[in-house]
């Protein structure tokens, strides 16, 4: 491996033979991790059918991977009590995007804003302190009882866990941005909104990306438990009736949709960031 | 700018002081005088930390001056002026921006038509030999390429003042003197009044009309010497002729004494 290292060195190594070897190197490496990953995912539902199928785990309460693809199969072909299981994602999905953009522009806006003003940083900064001490999920029944059970309450409640990390995320990323750049820009003659449109937010959107990451995670967290405390459709209602039912399967299904949606949003969201980010240098490759 | 023979920039009797993070008053400059013709190129050397910079920064507009006056073509500063132009000492690219973004940023920040903006800044990357990088970004760019990015971003406004704060510190030696030949081209194209603070004293004398030594902190300007070497100058043979190694002499010797008191004040504050 140490070979793949040594492109700097003085002696001319005959290239062709040395770039084949790292390539080579490069995609052994990647055909290994890629086994390990599904061995050890096989190895995990294997065991965890094999100890349900023989008794050595209570299969009431854990269920079997099998029996969790059974139910996820007949709630994508018969719905879930006469209503689609789509019609159940869809609400919470509903929810959680609403409540994720809302939460997010709101808090890109208002960050941005308190960053770019130091009075009114200081001023609200100790509100600002007080309310994020709040767990948020405590807000769900003030919601429910506010907003009924409805879409409202729960994208309510999705907006202010997406906006409080949005924000903190967009006031660091503003305060961060560097001061050489703000004066060359004045200097070069922007006004201040110009400003801010070509400088602040640009240096402050990959702190803004780290955040957004993370607060669609927790815009669906906000969604569900939203409707677990008071619903009429949704995931988290399934799993609620599910838990009533003492339906093992169809708790650990919803699980799984609700994971599928959150990785695939996520892959989404690195497409989206690349693009955006296309002027940063790219990570270094590795050789070895 | 009824005065069309007036100088530049002006400071007169300047003091500025500022207060530390952790409330101790700190004084950069003291009874500072200096005034800038039209069209001369003038270059401030002092020893590290002696508030070189501040004297920049005053004239943008970007920090006030404690005490005194600093005027530019004859009108005090209020503001940032739109006849300035400012060469970084730290890369000040806006890495967001490909090439002939960061160059046309100044025209469009002032209102160019985009397609307006465009074309010069193709002009000026010819300029400055960058044709073909123009849709690279910095962080694809060599240090002196960089620099070379921001010296057309700068020279696009065609500022009548160029501010100038050791834009070429962070290179190595022979980059330098590249970009010392490519400032002096453009700059005799432009002849712009130059105000170039740098704390390397054969740089100074390379490029400048007038050399004015500083003393260490606060600073107030010690001496003003004249370099008598004709133009153009060739940037990178001018520093072996004679001429230039008497007149560095001379100013050296001035320069040594506040560069190890500098440096002495320094120890005693670290």
């Amino acid at each position: 491996m140490t070979d793949a290292l040594s492109a700097d060195a003085p002696v001319a190594l005959p290239a062709t033979d040395h770039e084949a070897e790292a390539r080579n190197a490069a995609r052994n490496h990647r055909r290994r991790v890629l086994f390990w990953r599904w061995f050890i995912l096989a190895l995990m539902l294997g065991g965890w059918e094999l100890a349900g199928q023989m008794g050595w785990i209570d299969e009431f309460f854990y269920s079997r991977p099998s029996l969790i693809a059974v139910r996820l199969w007949q709630w994508a072909t018969e719905g879930v009590d006469g209503i689609s299981l789509w019609y159940h994602l869809w609400v919470t999905m509903e929810e959680s995007l609403i409540g994720f953009f809302t939460g997010a522009i709101a808090g890109v806006l208002v960050g941005v804003a308190l960053g770019r003003n130091r009075l009114a940083a200081d001023v609200f900064s100790v509100y600002i302190k007080v309310i994020n001490s709040i767990p948020r999920v405590v807000l769900a029944p003030i919601f429910i009882m506010l907003f009924g059970l409805g879409l409202a309450s729960k994208v309510a409640l999705a907006f202010v866990m997406v906006f409080f990390v949005v924000f903190s995320n967009a006031f660091q990323g503003v305060r961060e941005a560097d001061r050489a750049l703000i004066a060359n820009a004045q200097i070069l003659g922007a006004s201040p909104w110009q400003l801010t449109r070509s400088v602040i937010i640009p240096s402050a959107m990959s702190w803004i990306f780290a955040s957004l990451h993370v607060s669609f995670g927790f815009a669906i967290v906000g969604a569900i438990v939203g409707e677990f405390v008071g619903s009429r459709y949704g995931i988290g209602l399934l799993i609620n009736v599910a838990k009533g039912s003492f339906d093992a399967a169809g708790m650990y299904a919803a699980i799984v949709i609700i994971m599928l949606v959150a990785l695939g949003v996520e892959q989404i969201m690195t497409l989206i960031e690349h693009r955006l980010a296309k002027w940063r240098p790219a990570p270094l490759q590795e050789t070895a | 700018m009824s005065d069309a023979q007036g100088p530049a920039v002006e400071l007169i009797d300047v003091a500025r002081r500022f207060v530390t993070p952790d409330g101790k008053a700190v004084a950069a400059l003291r009874d500072f005088n200096m005034s800038v013709a039209r069209g001369e190129f003038v270059a401030l050397v002092g020893p590290t930390g002696c508030g070189k910079s501040t004297t920049l920064n005053l004239v943008t507009g970007l920090a006030r001056p404690s005490r005194g006056t600093v005027r530019v073509f004859g009108k005090e500063v209020d503001g940032i002026d739109p006849r300035i132009g400012f060469a970084f000492q730290t890369d000040a690219l806006f890495p967001w921006r490909n090439v002939i973004d960061n160059v046309a940023a100044g025209p469009l920040f002032r209102g160019m038509a985009k397609a307006d903006a465009m074309e010069l800044a193709r002009k000026w990357l010819a300029r400055v030999n960058l044709s073909g990088h123009e849709s690279k970004y910095p962080h694809q760019l060599s240090g002196g390429m960089r620099k070379r990015v921001a010296l057309a971003q700068t020279f696009i406004n065609e500022p009548q003042i160029l501010l100038m704060d050791e834009p070429f510190s962070a290179l190595d030696a022979q980059t330098r003197v590249l970009m010392h030949e490519e400032l002096m081209a453009l700059w005799q194209q432009n002849r712009s009044s130059v105000i170039f603070v740098t704390h390397d004293l054969e740089e100074a004398i390379a490029l400048a009309d007038r050399v004015f030594v500083l003393t260490s902190g606060p600073a107030t300007v010690k001496n003003v010497y004249t370099i008598d070497l004709p133009r153009p100058r060739v940037v990178s043979e001018i520093r072996y002729e004679p001429k230039f190694i008497e007149i560095s002499h001379t100013i050296w010797n001035d320069l040594r004494e506040e560069v190890q008191r500098g440096a002495a004040a320094q120890e005693r504050a670290a």
